[in-house]
């Protein structure tokens, strides 16, 4: 098991172009402000030291004002302001999607859940939740729509936020300039379990990165021992009515609940709440809403057996 | 010169033989109830005020108490939803509207030099009716729920698939009524200051503070007849079954209602600023001993906020992909309300230049109310810059830069007034040693909340959430946060305790102790029922500043009127 939160996720530490692009106009802005910042501050802090009344008595030179310095100061700053906005403008063509991306961008279909993150990938037709992975140096393409309510897709390094907002397909360009895990988040509040609607994106090589997609296209692990064949047809009777597991003989696509395709190769659960690991996993399957409160997912009262049936099967390799 | 005795009775009144503030009619504390008296209904606007931002502050110590350490399980992420909530609302609508509402309705008719409002009889509807509102989105308590889709309710989240409990609908309906008594006040205060003026008090001569009510009331007009609108739709939406703000094939659409709501919120924005813009621009020139500079352009610049504030509203829609060409356009909108902005904090700053600076309470606020909104300022244009919004909104760094501007700016200018106006609302000076206590432990503990979330957002840390991963930094930086949070709050309690003591013993303030220059002061504190017994001749901006030095006062006499 990997240290789960061992990546810095700043803004300020971008690792694509994007981000870089980002960071940049930030630190442009901020030397800027605290220029303007330090000068008001000090004049206002050095008039009440040096201009303080020390009893002296009588009235101060009773000045009402002078228009030059008025334009003067209502001029630099609109100087200051117009060269911001240029730099803004550039900054926005460079960030969000271009007109003609280089190459062959990767295609990915974003669709977020109260609370959970499904991935599509249309060319190869993977499906996974959660834990996106994308090659290094590459375009990738995010289709982003919501089957509820809004929510917001938030990688820092790798790029600008953008909302999923239902009925209206935003889209949004990220890139990894070098292979790692990158932390993300929702960002737009989205009811009770906003706080674990955390994003895992995995920049692999892109031959790791075709590797990882053709182990994902292909159906999940048949079971082999009777505790995973008690936990298919449990998962078959049961859990099938929201969660899909391509190979699990239940056909057609259940998304309510994420895609348990090959769970056992995630390093996390339930959006990032707690580690991937079979004592997680019971914990989880035990009470859900006493892991993430208000989760969709009902406690279902599973006996001892189910569980131990379902782990087996759900975390076989 | 027989004017000159009228500015000041010549012994302070004791305020123990004025009733507070005096009563129209002699039931006891009934009169309470009936009053249309202005400072009465001002008062009652102040008091409530206060009440919910004690409710409103124990809702933020709560937040910070949950915040305080990774995974904490101090509130339920449904309460903490709900707290979140009610925090934004109550401070918004039932704290820092309403006060400063309550202080313009006391001191708006003393500086034009009225008896009392154009509508008496509107402005005691108008506050009941919001005190009404304050109660029913509390009320949702009854029923087991309370409103829990943030203070701007964004649809879809907020119709009933999703947030079903009724604890929402009190919310819209109790809004819809502040709203409608806001508005009654706004419409209150434009009548008084176009009608009701005193002879020779031109638009020119007005006190600042006066002007930025009357723009702040021009803003409360055209902005929260829309939201009442979109609420009326909303609550539509959600007991009628109808379709405005639901993604269906019925052509609803969930960004309509981020139009309208931000159409209303950014110019709310600045009915919460422009209030405590006018109440520097009254400190920082009396405790200075010196005219504001540049007046016009104060007033001028008032009006150029009010009016960019209404072409702004997409900069808080920037995240929603609504394309390039109008998030830029916004963007471009959003940066020039800066200059505006901008001419005030550097003419503030002038005016205390060479003047004789006097470090009473009052200024103490009024100059860290300038550094900590030129902060929240600087923040907010670098959210006008499209692309760090991109990265910045929806994180602690949104948190920061509009408490930076509502907390560290209207809140502190608030204060500035409180200590400036207090003598005249009761006849009594506030404590200056409890003033000095509650002025530096809110900035450490204002600071401290505050600056460290702007750290927070770079570090992706998203806002709303009611627990956080054990990331790096993420645990020192909120347990600063919360520390700073309870030290904010001793600085309230210093304030109110400052509040409590000085109405009972604070020393005897009489007509005009900060030797001040507008009308307001040249009448008894606390004001009799009629406000004035007769009023100085207005020839400036600052009368009894022209009578106190005729030799060298503001308006120079044209030799046809002579020195009469």
């Amino acid at each position: 098991m990997h240290n789960l939160y061992s990546f810095a996720n700043s803004v300020l530490s971008p690792a694509s172009p994007y981000a870089r692009d980002i960071a940049n106009l930030f630190w442009i802005t901020f030397w800027i402000s605290l220029v303007i910042l330090v000068a008001v501050s000090g004049f206002v802090i050095f008039n009440m030291i040096r201009y303080r009344d020390r009893g002296q008595g009588g009235l101060p030179p009773q000045t009402h004002g002078n228009t030059l310095v008025e334009i003067t100061w209502t001029a630099i700053p609109f100087a200051i302001l117009v060269v911001l906005f240029v730099l803004t403008v550039q900054t926005m063509e460079a960030v969000s999607p271009p007109r003609h991306p280089k190459g062959d961008p990767v295609n990915v279909d974003v669709i977020a859940h109260q609370w959970w993150w499904e991935f599509r990938y249309p060319d190869s037709k993977v499906t996974t939740a959660n834990e996106l992975h994308i090659p290094v140096g590459e375009s990738v393409h995010i289709t982003l729509t919501s089957v509820d309510v809004i929510h917001d897709f938030w990688v820092p390094e790798l790029g600008r936020k953008m909302d999923a907002v239902p009925a209206h397909p935003n889209t949004l360009v990220i890139e990894a300039s070098k292979p790692g895990v990158y932390l993300g988040t929702c960002a737009e509040y989205c009811g009770a379990g906003h706080a674990w609607m955390r994003i895992r994106v995995y920049a692999q090589t892109p031959a790791d990165y075709q590797k990882w997609l053709a182990a994902q296209a292909k159906p999940h692990a048949p079971p082999t021992n009777i505790d995973q064949i008690v936990g298919m047809g449990f998962f078959n009777s049961s859990c099938s009515a929201c969660h899909n597991i391509n190979g699990s003989g239940t056909p057609g696509a259940h998304d309510v609940g994420p895609d348990l395709t090959h769970l056992a190769d995630r390093d996390t659960l339930a959006a990032g709440v707690m580690a991937n690991t079979p004592a997680d996993l019971r914990k989880w399957l035990q009470d859900p809403q006493a892991v993430k409160p208000g989760v969709h997912m009902p406690n279902l009262h599973l006996t001892d057996k189910q569980i131990n049936g379902l782990v087996a099967y759900l975390e076989e390799q | 010169m027989a004017q000159k005795s009228i500015a000041a009775s010549p012994e302070p009144a004791d305020p123990h033989e004025l009733p507070f503030p005096p009563l129209n009619r002699g039931w006891g504390w009934l009169a309470w109830f009936s009053t249309t008296d202005h400072k009465k209904i001002g008062v009652l606007y102040m008091v409530t005020s206060l009440f919910f931002f004690g409710v409103g502050g124990i809702e933020a110590l709560l937040i910070r108490l949950q915040l305080a350490a990774p995974n904490a399980r101090v509130l339920t992420p449904q309460e903490y939803d709900a707290i979140f909530t009610m925090h934004g609302t109550t401070m918004i609508f039932l704290v820092v509207m309403p006060i400063f509402i309550g202080l313009a309705n006391f001191m708006v008719p003393l500086m034009v030099g009225a008896r009392d409002v154009a509508f008496p009889r509107l402005n005691a509807l108008g506050y009941w009716v919001f005190l009404l509102g304050g109660i029913v989105i509390y009320l949702a308590l009854f029923t087991g729920s309370l409103a829990n889709a943030g203070w701007f309710s964004y649809a879809p989240l907020s119709e009933s698939a999703f947030s079903s409990r009724p604890g929402l609908d009190y919310w819209i309906v109790g809004l819809i009524e502040t709203g409608v008594g806001t508005i009654g006040a706004a419409v209150n205060l434009l009548v008084t200051v176009v009608r009701y003026r005193a002879p020779g008090l031109t638009w020119w001569r007005l006190p600042l503070f006066v002007w930025m009510m009357f723009i702040t009331s021009l803003l409360i007009l055209f902005a929260l007849t829309p939201l009442n609108a979109g609420l009326i739709m909303l609550l539509g939406d959600r007991i009628l079954h109808m379709h405005f703000f639901r993604a269906n094939a019925m052509g609803g659409s969930a960004i309509l209602w981020q139009h309208i709501f931000w159409f209303f919120g950014h110019p709310e924005v600045y009915i919460m600023a422009l209030p405590a813009f006018g109440i520097i621009s009254e400190v920082i020139p009396v405790f200075s001993r010196k005219p504001i500079f540049g007046y016009k352009f104060v007033a001028g610049s008032g009006i150029a906020i009010g009016l960019l504030s209404f072409a702004v509203w997409a900069h808080h829609m920037f995240a929603v992909g609504l394309g390039v060409p109008l998030n830029a356009a916004f963007g471009a909108t959003s940066m020039l309300i800066a200059v505006p902005t901008g001419v005030k904090i550097f003419n503030w700053s002038t005016t205390m230049f060479q003047g004789r600076l006097r470090l009473d309470t009052p200024l103490l606020f009024a100059a860290a109310f300038i550094i900590q909104f030129v902060i929240g300022g600087i923040t907010g244009v670098m959210f006008a810059a499209v692309p760090l919004d991109w990265a910045l909104t929806d994180s602690y760094f949104v948190v920061a830069h509009f408490h930076y501007v509502l907390f560290g700016g209207s809140m502190f200018a608030l204060w500035a007034g409180m200590y400036y106006w207090f003598p005249k609302l009761t006849g009594r000076m506030m404590d200056n040693r409890m003033g000095k206590w509650h002025f530096w432990l809110a900035v450490v503990g204002f600071n401290m909340t505050f600056f460290v979330q702007h750290i927070l957002g770079i570090m992706g840390m998203a806002r709303r959430t009611y627990t956080y991963p054990d990331l790096p930094g993420y645990f020192a930086l909120n347990l600063i946060s919360t520390i700073g949070a309870f030290i904010l709050a001793a600085a309230v309690l210093v304030f109110l305790w400052n509040l409590v003591w000085s109405f009972r013993h604070g020393e005897v303030a009489g007509d005009n102790p900060w030797d001040a220059w507008t009308l307001e002061w040249a009448t008894t504190s606390p004001p009799p029922e009629h406000n004035f017994d007769r009023l100085p001749p207005v020839r400036s901006a600052r009368p009894l500043f022209d009578l106190a030095h005729p030799d060298i006062a503001d308006h120079v006499p044209s030799p046809a009127e002579g020195h009469a």
